[in-house]
């Protein structure tokens, strides 16, 4: 009997409509856990680097983590995998909700697409019974639309819709799939799904789901409970409110947001407002939020209340998280309201929250600076907000300038030329960044935003404080109770750590203790990748409930392996190295392993290199971010280390086949 | 006039205007319940279910009562601070109209325990958005009432109501004589 996980993947061809149950390998489950660690070994195995995001060979999959579904407080994402449109590379975007426990309870652990429906369709999957149905009525619907439409005609109130809108059918470079109050939207998925002819994915579960050791288990949830209290009532003094507690950044319920308005930047990611925030501000859009939110909602079994229900006046009710509630305000110099009620419309349609504000102030930056003209937008509205709404429309219907623009800033700029590359200047990897421009270098988040494949910075960091604190005394108190840590020299570094002078950024934390804070922050956004849990309990706040030294037991308990510490950790390494190798693969080097130039004004040129020289070799990757044949090889990756030799990858010296590449290509300034 | 007594009882408090939709209740219900303890967890077994409709803002947590036998004849609306409800969100019962508090195997009726054997309800325990509270109350009872009679005599107390004292005085002599 299989713990914890269902054993059993579900395989669909969308060109023949052939659905297989296939039980999966326990093997596999040791090696790279769950979730995102077995995507990852079935994309290596599967999609090999010809395979374009669009091709019927790629494979869309959706992935419950391994501990989706058990009482694990704040377990319930749902990894989906595919090859992007836009990166070209791995998108491997999660969404929470309550998809994947679902899922788990209609007895799989994977829903794993290949091919091309002839025509639109839904997946209707009940427990043991699952069907390919038309959709040809939903085509165009919203995503939340869809689901209800959906519910309604199987007459399943209790079913879990995962579906996409206008903008994966029409497959947008950064469309999401949308699930009601959560969504997976970096890195295009929903154009995948859309291009696959894919309309929604609909799942009720009715069995049971075993974990191993149940009274063990118990206690450990038990444990995380208690945690997660002690922290509610005692949130991390001498942070920004958003840092102090636990869960995502607790948009819907903050109203003050001197922070970001005057942090973040305004319009295409390059006006900061300094004086932005004042009463007059704060009274309207605490009045906003006010009356559209009717409710502060939750994931399945979490008590963090990350969501809300937002109903705008004459606008169909939907549910919100995070930033977007100031993505939209912000890409159009707009208020609150006008957020909200875009960000209705851009739900339906599914398109990522950080990714389309971006593109739209860009075309309207090329329209402003003569790279584009009036020709190009026929009959768009004079008024700001009105713009915004009519290029959202074209985008998503991917009419006119609109087709361009619905590819992103990076191949839109490409498409229309004329030095419109210079606008598209907030990417990484080809991919829109959180719209932030700072002074000085931060050795750590350089580290984060070079080498991470998850390609939003919200996903890589955390653990860690993103600024040092003032006083002695509040880094003595802070490193107090800090169980989190894997290494007590994590403390050391954060009690040295100071504003100014010698032990300040760009050169402290040393190169050194970057690479070592960078990994541990990484692996830990791993692991809740691969056990379906919640960054917002685990990787990404301060002193969370869940960490290395509980996970080990979570897992033993769970599924019945045996897990330790290290085994737990070399886990993590084994399949964030074959993301790395499936992304080596397709092109990616350490060219490509850079922030925006101009995302800190003050950079060091030198001191990158060497960052990156340090955590290459850390993490057992060569000078231009190859995973070396010796690391592999220890990881028990020797099958990519042939690959790698076969296709000239890597040499039996074990050097980067095309040395010269390598040094022309490092990082500018 | 009899001294009053009381006792207390436990009820459960559901504040829907709490109430997250995470269905924390629906995981640790399942999971007590489950044969051997915590051995599994499967919301669709659990005895207390979260009907919920986001989009409406419908949040009702309802516990697992009786069983019963046949569906009611009408089910009405009911209309509370403007949002509409089916009368079954606060229904109790495992009835033939719903799958709700039905095994999903067998389909026999669930019926909430209060986690007999547990200091609170986990429910409780584990709802720590204060959705559902425990709630003991003093209830005055009345001695009398309470005072359970004895089966014998409440059988004897009707035979003398049918067939008069003497009768029945005749007769346990009778029987007693043998």
């Amino acid at each position: 009997m299989r713990y914890a996980e269902t054993g059993f993947n579900l395989e669909i061809d969308l060109t023949r409509g052939n659905i297989e149950k296939v039980a999966s390998d326990p093997r596999d489950t040791e090696l790279y856990l769950g979730g995102l660690g077995t995507n990852a070994k079935i994309i290596w195995d599967r999609v090999p680097p010809e395979v374009e995001a669009f091709s019927p060979e790629n494979l869309l999959i959706f992935g419950a983590g391994l501990l989706c579904g058990t009482p694990a407080t704040g377990c319930n994402r749902t990894i989906v995998s595919t090859i992007s449109p836009q990166t070209k590379l791995l998108a491997f975007s999660m969404m929470g909700g309550f998809w994947a426990p679902e899922l788990k309870y209609a007895g799989y652990d994977k829903v794993i697409l290949r091919g091309k429906s002839p025509d639109l369709v839904y997946i209707w999957i009940k427990d043991d019974k699952v069907e390919l149905r038309d959709a040809s009525h939903l085509a165009g619907k919203g995503s939340i639309e869809t689901a209800e439409l959906i519910r309604e005609e199987l007459n399943e109130p209790k079913a879990q819709v995962a579906a996409i809108g206008m903008a994966g059918e029409n497959r947008v470079f950064y469309a999401s799939v949308e699930q009601g109050r959560s969504s997976a939207s970096r890195g295009g998925i929903g154009a995948v799904m859309g291009d696959k002819g894919v309309k929604a994915i609909v799942v009720r579960g009715t069995k049971d789901l075993n974990v191993a050791d149940p009274e063990k288990y118990m206690e450990l949830c038990n444990d995380v409970l208690k945690y997660i209290k002690h922290r509610e009532d005692n949130p991390i003094p001498g942070v920004m409110p958003i840092l102090a507690g636990l869960g995502s950044p607790q948009e819907m319920k903050v109203h003050d947001e001197k922070w970001h308005t005057e942090n973040f930047m305004w319009g295409n990611s390059r006006v900061r407002r300094r004086d932005f925030w004042n009463e007059e501000v704060e009274k309207e859009w605490t009045e906003t939020m006010e009356k559209a939110r009717t409710r502060l909602i939750s994931c399945f079994n979490c008590p963090m209340k990350c969501g809300a229900t937002i109903s705008m006046p004459g606008l169909p009710t939907y549910m919100m998280k995070c930033f977007t509630k100031l993505t939209y305000t912000m890409g159009a110099f707009s208020d609150l309201d006008f957020g909200l009620r875009i960000a209705q419309k851009a739900t339906e349609y599914g398109v990522d929250g950080f990714s389309a504000p971006q593109v739209m102030a860009f075309a309207l930056e090329l329209l402003e600076n003569g790279i584009l003209t009036d020709k190009d937008f026929p009959d768009m509205p004079e008024d700001n907000e009105g713009r915004f709404f009519y290029l959202l429309d074209k985008i998503v219907r991917r009419e006119g300038i609109g087709d361009v623009l619905a590819d992103g800033t990076y191949w839109a700029a490409k498409k229309i030329g004329n030095g419109a590359d210079a606008y598209a200047h907030n990417n990484i990897k080809k991919h829109e960044q959180l719209p932030l421009k700072l002074s000085m270098l931060n050795p750590v988040y350089f580290l984060m935003y070079a080498t991470g494949e998850k390609m939003n910075i919200t996903q890589i960091e955390g653990q860690f404080p993103q600024a040092p604190f003032a006083t002695r005394e509040e880094r003595e108190a802070f490193v107090s109770d800090w169980i989190q840590v894997p290494d007590e020299k994590f403390k050391q570094i954060l009690l040295d750590w100071e504003f100014r002078g010698e032990n300040s950024n760009p050169y402290y934390p040393t190169v050194e203790m970057a690479c070592d804070i960078v990994d541990w922050q990484e692996t830990m956004h791993y692991i809740d990748d691969a056990l379906g849990q919640c960054a917002g309990l685990s990787s990404f706040p301060l002193k969370p409930p869940y960490h290395i030294h509980n996970y080990p037991e979570f897992i033993s308990a769970g599924t019945g392996m045996e897990m330790d510490k290290d085994k737990l950790t070399e886990a993590a390494k084994r399949y964030r190295t074959l993301v790395r190798a499936i992304n080596i693969r397709r092109g990616m080097r350490r060219k490509d392993e850079k922030p925006p130039a101009n995302h800190w004004k003050k950079r060091f040129p030198e001191l990158e290199e060497k960052l990156l020289d340090e955590y290459y070799k850390l993490k057992g990757w060569n000078k231009d971010g190859i995973p070396t044949r010796e690391s592999l090889q220890q990881l028990g990756l020797g099958y990519v280390s042939e690959d790698f030799l076969q296709r000239g990858i890597l040499s039996k010296d074990d050097e980067a086949a095309d040395q010269d590449t390598a040094a022309e290509t490092s990082v500018e300034a | 006039m009899s001294a009053k007594k009381t006792k207390t009882i436990k009820t459960i408090k559901i504040d829907v205007d709490k109430c997250n939709g995470c269905r924390a209740c629906e995981v640790i219900c399942s999971s007590f319940h489950a044969i051997p303890k915590y051995s599994n967890n499967n919301p669709a077994r659990s005895r207390i279910r979260v009907i919920h409709e986001p989009l409406r803002d419908v949040y009702v947590p309802v516990y697992a009562g009786d069983y019963a036998v046949a569906e009611c004849a009408g089910r009405d609306k009911y209309i509370i601070d403007g949002k509409e409800y089916d009368e079954c969100a606060f229904c109790r019962a495992a009835c033939p109209s719903r799958e709700e508090f039905k095994e999903p195997d067998s389909g026999l009726p669930l019926k909430c325990d209060m986690c007999e054997g547990e200091e609170e309800p986990l429910c409780v325990k584990w709802c720590l958005v204060d959705a559902l509270t425990i709630e003991e109350r003093e209830v005055e009872i009345d001695d009398e009432e309470e005072e359970k009679r004895d089966e014998i005599e409440i059988g004897l107390e009707s035979l003398v109501n049918r067939f008069g004292i003497d009768k029945v005085s005749d007769l346990i002599a009778q029987i007693s004589k043998k």
